[in-house]
């Protein structure tokens, strides 16, 4: 196979993006060597076990995602606001589709949350670190390497383009040759490993490492959700890893799980994706409920209305989120009894939600509510997300999908739920959380342009698309030349441009903030309204989390510590804390295994089985290394809180 | 990460490090139920889907497959009498039946690789047909499982060999051990859905 069959050729867009690829990756290390940053970066970041490191890295490298997700998305808008002008073809437009929806919730909404969980959690819980450290940077190596053999095939052997479902018997090896559908399975694969670790690792670190005292319904509503998206990920992602697997032994090896020969089901692929595919949906939206929680409840300065309420609702949903699966298929003739019970079990869904809806409302009511930022992206949340759960619940009902089935009435619900839910909890967790992770606050004038921008861009963009899904057009469609549609797709695009314009000034707020904004001198950086035990510490949060840990025996512990003046430094208490060391081998072993896949999605097999032995190399390494960690001293924790405190 | 350090009670509970691994092991083994969950249901989903292929029915006799249960059954005893042993702080019993249980192991591969080969020569191959592709991948997975117990049992028998009974060591055989009775409860389930019920119908 010569360098001309692997690289993609003919398209414009692509040399472009070659150039840009080719530049950025000669730029950065011209830049690390001429400002002797290597060392720096290896030490400090690439070999890191520290979880608010790995977290900052996580929630960047959401960022660049959304980036590449978001390009996506605006061509395609502009292709369907301008079909004449001949600016994607089909097969492009198959491929960003395509990568736009993978991108979108594999690469930028998981990981994008599973940051914040990682900088956020411990500190919400009094722990200094997570369960497993090294294993939680394996799982980000894992996501990291994954996320870029994923991209990658944009310009080496072209992008998958069998939609993110990758329904069977379309993205099977013999309709859809070559290597595109291998880079969306082994990307995924490879992903998915990190994201199961994430989710035992969180899960242990919730139940065995919280602060002396702290029961589960002390635990503030962010750890709750995040304790019970684990579980949805340890029960969820098995079922995903076998499908992926099955799909790729069939298009590699040859067997005939989803094929239409040998008696293969292709049908059974949308099964298994969905078992998989709807739980996941909650993986994303649990969290974010546990985001807005915390900031209304902060921002309204009252203990969130109904706390129990809410767990048990989030549990719920997590059970019925296993029992829906089919409702994403109701046209596949699974025959009216089926349809019914999934139909009822679907609307169910409807219920706990409502419950949290309700308690959020009741939470603000007759609260003095300060509007800064991330409460403005948390108000947004919930009238946008009624709109999206509303038209699901319409979804949901077997009969009427028949007519909304693949309709633009469908992209326009679920971007409702994905975007005014999970992408705007992660904007408002940022913004929320930021100066625990960088020591200053985010521009609030800029956050506001920012915020109304993009909240008036999403609304221009999606509420037509409903109207175009009840006028018949499809998903997924590249010729859009119906003077009906036309009106409507072109007001959606201008709303994509202004989403797009909002990013930008949020991004350039990262700038400007990190340029101009005042350095935080205490913790508790909104007007001292913190409530739970991430704000009790310094800012920047010490290596160590906490000098000593508070005993906590409340919801809302910090409220009471600041009343009675209480801290994280308790200097009669100190003890030498153990942490572990930094350790090169989870970047070593992941890349190894991105050599492995890089190898299989070529089908190039001794590639594949070298990086498979250099990966379980890296393991036995890894069992025969007894490094224990170290401990930090106590005049060494008196130094750092002395400085950090003033005292 | 706390460093206390319990004085009674078994080796791998008495630090925190020690609990928390063995609880995040059994959530893995959770999720390992689920992975198999799924290829059952693979599994049968796809049962009686030969296409030209021969049927299970030709195939599947009682003897090597009775012999492969003894062989891994015996195993999971020989895993718990090496567990046994270490809590009564034996080092050389507890090396001693986890070469058994590596042995009794590496039978069964063997067997099951002499299943596998004479299956194909027999016309039922992974691209055989969709029935056979979904025995293949469910017995196949749980034979991966098994191959790489044993490389993950060498590792530890030498880490032991050096080091003897620690807090660690003894963490580390004793998840083993789990791992080595939940791939007997998985082979169980085989058995009996795969092989029983095929030989059968």
């Amino acid at each position: 196979m010569g360098i001309t069959d692997i690289l993609v050729t003919g398209e414009p867009i692509i040399y472009a993006a070659m150039v840009s690829i080719a530049l950025v990756s000669i730029a950065i290390p011209v830049l690390l060597t001429y400002f002797k940053k290597w060392g720096w970066l290896w030490r400090e970041w690439l070999t890191t076990v520290d979880h608010k490191k790995i977290g900052v890295m996580y929630i960047l490298s959401a960022l660049l995602m959304l980036f590449r997700g978001g390009m996506d998305a605006l061509m395609m808008r502009v292709q369907l606001a301008f079909p004449d002008l001949g600016f994607l073809d089909s097969q492009h437009y198959n491929e960003i589709f395509t990568t736009h929806g993978t991108v979108m919730i594999i690469f930028m909404a998981m990981p994008f949350l599973i940051g914040l969980m990682n900088i956020i959690v411990p500190l919400q819980i009094g722990a200094r670190d997570f369960a497993f450290p090294w294993l939680n940077a394996m799982s980000f190596w894992s996501f990291f390497i994954g996320a870029m053999l994923f991209n990658i095939s944009f310009v080496i052997g072209g992008s998958p383009d069998a939609g993110w479902t990758s329904y069977t018997p379309l993205s099977g090896a013999a309709l859809s040759p070559g290597p595109g559908q291998n880079f969306y399975l082994m990307g995924l694969q490879l992903s998915g490993i990190g994201t199961l670790a994430t989710g035992i690792n969180l899960m242990v670190t919730i139940l065995k490492m919280r602060a002396p005292g702290m029961k589960l319904f002390h635990m503030p509503i962010f750890t709750w959700s995040t304790l019970v998206t684990c579980f949805i990920i340890v029960f969820a992602f098995p079922i995903l890893t076998v499908a992926l697997a099955l799909l790729t032994i069939d298009r590699i090896f040859g067997a005939h799980f989803f094929t239409l020969t040998a008696e293969g089901l292709p049908m059974m692929w949308a099964n298994l994706f969905w078992m998989w595919g709807h739980p996941e949906v909650y993986i994303v939206i649990l969290p974010a409920f546990g985001i807005f929680s915390e900031i209304i409840a902060t921002f309204a300065k009252k203990r969130l209305f109904g706390y129990h309420a809410m767990v048990w609702s989030m549990i719920i949903i997590a059970l019925l989120s296993f029992l829906v699966w089919v409702h994403h298929f109701f046209t596949m003739g699974a025959g009216a009894f089926v349809n019914s019970v999934f139909s009822i079990s679907t609307m169910l869904i409807a219920v706990p939600t409502g419950v949290k809806i309700f308690n959020w409302l009741a939470t603000l009511y007759k609260s003095k509510i300060e509007f800064t930022v991330p409460m403005l992206w948390s108000l947004a949340f919930i009238p946008s997300f009624i709109l999206g759960g509303v038209t699901g619940v319409m979804l949901g009902m077997a009969a009427a999908d028949y007519q909304f089935h693949n309709s633009y009435f469908l992209v326009a619900h679920f971007h409702y739920v994905l975007i005014a839910g999970t992408v705007f909890a992660c904007f408002a967790g940022l913004v929320f959380w930021y100066p625990k992770m960088f020591g200053h606050k985010m521009n609030e004038r800029l956050g506001k342009w920012a915020f109304w921008i993009f909240f008036f861009g999403f609304h221009v963009c999606f509420f037509p698309q409903y109207f175009l899904g009840l006028d018949g057009m499809p998903r997924r469609l590249f010729i859009t030349n119906v003077v009906e549609w036309l009106p409507l797709n072109v007001i959606s695009t201008v709303g994509a441009f202004g989403m797009g314009l909002g990013f930008i000034v949020f991004v350039y707020n990262v700038y400007y903030s990190f340029r101009h904004a005042e350095r935080e001198k205490t913790g508790d950086s909104w007007n001292g309204n913190g409530r739970t035990l991430e704000w009790a510490t310094t800012t920047p949060v010490p290596f160590y989390n906490f000098a000593t840990v508070p005993y906590v025996d409340e919801i809302d512990p910090y409220v009471r510590m600041k009343e009675e003046g209480k801290t994280t430094y308790d200097e009669s208490q100190l003890k030498p804390i153990h942490m572990p060391s930094y350790k090169a081998t989870p970047i070593i072993m992941m890349a190894f295994l991105g050599l492995a896949s890089f190898g299989l999605v070529f089908e190039w097999m001794p590639v594949a089985i070298f990086g498979l032995i250099g990966g379980v190399a890296v393991m036995i390494l890894r069992s025969f290394d007894y490094d224990d960690g170290y401990y930090v001293s106590v005049e060494e924790i008196k130094r750092i809180e002395r400085k950090a405190r003033g005292l | 990460m706390a460093a206390e350090e319990l004085k009674t009670g078994p080796l791998e509970y008495r630090t925190q490090e020690g609990r928390m691994t063995i609880l995040g092991f059994w959530i893995f083994l959770a999720a390992e139920v689920v992975l198999f969950a799924t290829l059952f249901a693979t599994y049968a989903v796809l049962y009686g889907r030969t296409a030209d292929a021969p049927t299970p029915m030709e195939l599947f006799e009682p003897g090597i497959v009775l012999v492969m249960t003894f062989l891994l059954l015996t195993s999971s005893f020989t895993c718990g009498l090496a567990i046994h042993q270490m809590r009564r702080g034996n080092v050389k019993g507890l090396m001693t039946w986890m070469i058994v249980t590596l042995a009794l192991g590496f039978g069964f591969l063997g067997f099951e690789i002499y299943e596998f080969v004479h299956y194909v020569h027999e016309g039922a191959s992974l691209t055989s047909s969709a029935y056979w592709s979904g025995f293949f991948v469910l017995a196949g997975t749980h034979g991966l499982h098994v191959t790489l117990g044993t490389g993950w049992a060498i590792l530890l028998l030498i880490q032991i060999a050096r080091r003897g009974l620690t807090n660690v060591t003894s963490r580390k055989f004793f998840i083993i051990s789990l791992y080595w009775h939940f791939l007997d409860v998985i082979w169980i389930f085989i058995f009996t859905c795969v092989y029983l019920i095929g030989m059968v119908i």
